[in-house]
């Protein structure tokens, strides 16, 4: 006896067997598209895919998927400027996601539980040196280690780290979790040679035998500016002084400091002579504040500690005990013209952050290597004009940021990794742009407003002071929750239950769905529901 | 300092499945072992409303039932696109009557049912606007009124769309259907005529009324499972745009279910013996324009020979829904999981 479904007496025919898919003219597809917070990391994470694991308290596997692009997430979660933030869709909804926060969080979660890393392919024999251990020093290292090359690291100073040690100061990035991160980065297998300044990088690699070179100098000489000054006046650099700030021994600054510029190292040289004790800290700067290229969050900072702005000012000459300010006004072009007036600011120390440049000697006996805007020019693969020979970092002509830099460490590494095996890298095709206007925000919860504060505390929690902590695994579940997923299906389920005609099949857990052409009429309603934006409609092919 | 911890879902509850709830917080629909009571193959127009609530109707009600579910069908949409010889869509037992009397039958089949003994078989009656507001409308108050134990389902699509989109009972003001043109000082569907079945519902103080919509379906299987956990009469009217009738693209149904609701011209809401106890409060709240202006049917209240002064009395219907049954309640924050 046939099997028949409860109280069916009667065979009967199926609809099953009238295939509508027949009256489609347009067809559903469903897609992938780029994120934007993907799209604006410089260190090209998958940020929108280590969040979906950060959704399920799967923080371990974010963590994983995100040192696949950077080995740095303890560090960039303090210090990146997070463009991913910017760009993040969520901010036309409420805010972005705070995505520097939970970066932070499993940063700091991963070297709490010792979560380590290991080389993906076997070792391969060669041997590259790379040349500085700052950001993209150590982020080509370690790519080029996990791909199974020995890696030997020359570092002048005597400790490594780069402008994140000797830059970037503590308040903002506590030397443990730098130490930490770098500690990892080593226990791959990664040799870091300290006090070994490189004068010739050809020579270099020819001496040690090693088959090619990633060399990331940083750019750590700073911008002179002519000034007049009183024999007894005292003028720092900003490298200089933030360096000595690092040290054991830090220098003295008297009451009143003026730092003069106004890009992020001034910022951060006016913060740490707050914290060494001044207690004026004037920032003087000839333009605007729209026209500053110090990042908002760090001026914002700055305010909040006390630092005062002088805007539209350029310091004529330096006296003993006092700065003597022209006030500027720009003019039609935006450029400053001075005006005559002056006026006389109490200054014992004054701090020049006019801008860094690189030191190219080890470069200049490199006959085909060419410099553009005083840094070393390299191809889309990061190599210059000298085969092998590749550079990143402050030394290229690039943003100067933690985050950039380790984004060309990594591409370094592949295209290292390529020419090793006589090979050219060749950079992976991008998906189109997930838009805002492509979602269907009315599915995504609004954040409610009972853990509105819950969720301030999350953000000041991410920004400088170091005392406040990081977020707790409730407020980063919370944080990571807020992604919309732009662009990239997680199994909402809606195009299944939105389809009056059962045309959508549900592969199973993590493998999202397939369209039933048999039965598609092709309504759309699966395009206009789906969240995200991953369905299209195309036209049917005749 | 006492700690909460965060509950936070990406899309909560609002999207048919999320993998962030606990599965007995997730919907019928998201299930693949969903029963599809209607399946693939019928003959509903592209982007069908009913089709998709029907579905979702009898879905939920299978689960609730356990399988053991009949079902009378009136004449119209859902009968004819889903059963023409030799063929059927319904998975489920299905009987279809007449246009009229599918109210009677079920009453009927259940009592036919309770006399063979058999209370765990549940019974639907389903039927469309057409069928339930005007031509069923007396076999249906005769079995609010004798208490039967059926659950009737009204597919609302305002107006008779099998036929041609004639006007119904249930067609709201200045609608433009083949028996209201859009012609004239009152273009379209008059003002102040028409029937409120939920209400009237209501006021037969059965056991339980609700209103939903194929854009709520959280809501829709919530309140259908509630039913089915009900003896005696259970009215629920379920909103379910037509693209044909409202001419309006196929893609937009569940969208446009959704402005009915935003805007206040549909509330949903739930009554049991005679009372008003739940209403779903409104999200966002949006202009009646906003639900106006995809619908090929209002056409004429807009453009350079508009009639913003009917946009603005359809807007006073939607002000008075929102008033009446508070929808802008602070209980927005019940929905925002």
């Amino acid at each position: 006896m046939m099997h028949k479904p409860f109280a069916i007496t009667l065979e009967v025919g199926s609809s099953l067997t009238n295939h509508t898919g027949s009256w489609r003219v347009e067809r559903p597809v469903y897609v992938d598209r780029l994120p934007p917070c993907n799209d604006g990391c410089p260190a090209g994470e998958n940020i929108q895919g280590w969040l979906y694991h950060a959704e399920e308290g799967d923080y371990e596997a974010a963590w994983r998927l995100l040192v696949k692009d950077n080995p740095l997430p303890a560090v960039c979660g303090r210090v990146c400027y997070h463009p991913c933030e910017t760009a993040c869709n969520r901010a036309e909804l409420d805010e972005a996601v705070g995505i520097h926060a939970v970066e932070r969080f499993l940063g700091d979660r991963a070297l709490e539980a010792g979560y380590r890393t290991e080389p993906v392919l076997p070792p391969s024999g060669r041997r590259v040196l790379v040349v500085g251990s700052g950001p993209s020093g150590l982020s080509a290292a370690y790519h080029l280690a996990r791909l199974g090359h020995e890696v030997t690291i020359h570092e002048a100073a005597h400790e490594a780290g780069g402008m994140m040690r000797y830059g970037i100061p503590k308040y903002r990035l506590p030397r443990d979790v730098l130490d930490a991160e770098i500690g990892r980065i080593v226990s791959l297998g990664v040799r870091i040679e300290l006090g070994r300044r490189v004068t010739d990088v050809a020579r270099a690699r020819q001496e040690g035998g090693f088959d090619a070179v990633f060399i990331a100098l940083g750019a750590q000489l700073s911008r002179r500016a002519y000034l007049p000054a009183a024999d007894s006046a005292r003028i720092l650099d900003a490298v200089s002084f933030l360096r000595s700030a690092e040290g054991a021994d830090p220098p003295s600054l008297g009451r009143r400091v003026v730092v003069y510029g106004g890009g992020n190292t001034a910022m951060d040289s006016a913060r740490t002579a707050k914290r060494l004790g001044a207690s004026d800290a004037v920032i003087v700067y000839r333009r605007t504040r729209d026209r500053m290229p110090a990042h908002e969050s760090e001026l914002e900072e700055a305010l909040a500690e006390g630092i005062t702005m002088s805007w539209l000012s350029t310091i004529e000459r330096v006296e003993d005990g006092s700065v003597v300010i022209e006030k500027m006004t720009l003019d039609d072009t935006g450029f400053p013209q001075p005006t005559g007036e002056y006026e006389t600011l109490g200054a014992d120390t004054v701090v020049l952050a006019l801008g860094q440049e690189t030191d190219l000697s080890a470069v200049e006996r490199l006959a085909d290597v060419s410099v553009r805007d005083g840094g070393l020019e390299v191809g889309e693969d990061m190599m210059t004009g000298h085969p092998g020979i590749f550079a990143g970092g402050d030394m290229v002509p690039a943003e100067r940021t933690v985050t950039v830099a380790i984004g060309h460490g990594k591409r370094a590494a592949r295209s290292i990794d390529a020419y090793l095996r006589g090979e050219r890298s060749t950079r992976p095709g991008r998906h189109e742009l997930a838009r805002y206007d492509r979602l269907n925000t009315w599915y995504y919860a609004d954040a409610p407003k009972t853990v509105q504060p819950e969720l301030e505390t999350v953000r000041r929690a991410s920004t400088f002071d170091e005392v406040v902590g990081g977020l707790d695994a409730d407020n980063a579940l919370f944080e990571a929750r807020r992604c919309l997923s732009c662009g990239n299906c997680f199994e909402c389920d809606n195009c299944f239950g939105v389809c009056p005609d059962n045309a959508v099949v549900k592969l199973g857990q993590g493998k999202r769905y397939a369209f039933d052409y048999d039965y598609c009429k092709g309504c759309g309603i699966c395009v206009a529901e789906c969240p995200c934006g991953a369905i299209v409609m195309e036209p049917e092919m005749i | 300092m006492g700690h909460e911890p965060v509950k936070f879902y990406q899309v909560g509850s609002f999207a048919v499945g999320n993998r962030l709830l606990d599965r007995d917080e997730r919907t019928v629909q998201s299930d693949s072992g969903r029963s599809n009571s209607l399946t693939s193959g019928h003959r509903a127009c592209q982007g069908c409303g009913e089709a998709l609530g029907a579905r979702y109707a009898l879905d939920a009600a299978m689960r609730a039932a356990a399988g053991r579910l009949v079902a009378a069908n009136a004449t119209g949409c859902l009968e004819v696109f889903s059963t023409p010889y030799p063929e059927t869509s319904w998975q489920i037992p299905w009987l279809h009557s007449l246009f009229g009397n599918a109210p009677a039958v079920a009453t009927g089949m259940a009592a036919a049912l309770k006399a063979k003994g058999r209370t765990d078989v549940r019974v639907v009656a389903q039927a469309g606007d057409g069928g339930t507001v005007d031509i069923g409308f007396g076999a249906l108050s005769g079995m609010f009124e004798r208490n039967d134990d059926v659950l009737f389902i009204c597919y609302d699509n305002e107006a008779y769309m099998n036929t041609g989109v004639q006007r119904s009972g249930a067609t709201p003001p200045a609608a433009r259907t083949a028996t209201t043109e859009a012609i004239g000082d009152e273009p379209g569907n008059v003002f102040g005529q028409g029937k409120n079945v939920p209400m009237l519902a209501v006021a037969h103080e059965i056991p339980y009324v609700a209103t939903a919509s194929v854009a709520e379906l959280h809501d829709l299987e919530r309140k259908v499972e509630r039913a089915m956990g009900l003896r005696g009469a259970r009215y629920i009217h379920i909103l379910v745009p037509c693209p044909l009738g409202w001419q309006a693209a196929s893609c937009d149904t569940v969208r446009l279910a959704r402005l009915a609701a935003e805007t206040g011209l549909f509330p949903l809401f739930e009554a049991e013996h005679g009372r008003v106890v739940d209403v779903r409060p409104i999200r966002k709240r949006v202009p009646v324009e906003d639900y106006l202006r995809p619908q090929g049917r209002y056409k004429h209240l807009f453009g350079e020979h508009g009639r913003p002064d009917l946009v603005a009395a359809i807007q006073e219907i939607a002000d008075g829904n929102i008033e009446r049954f508070g929808l802008l309640a602070e209980a927005v924050e019940a929905g925002a999981r």
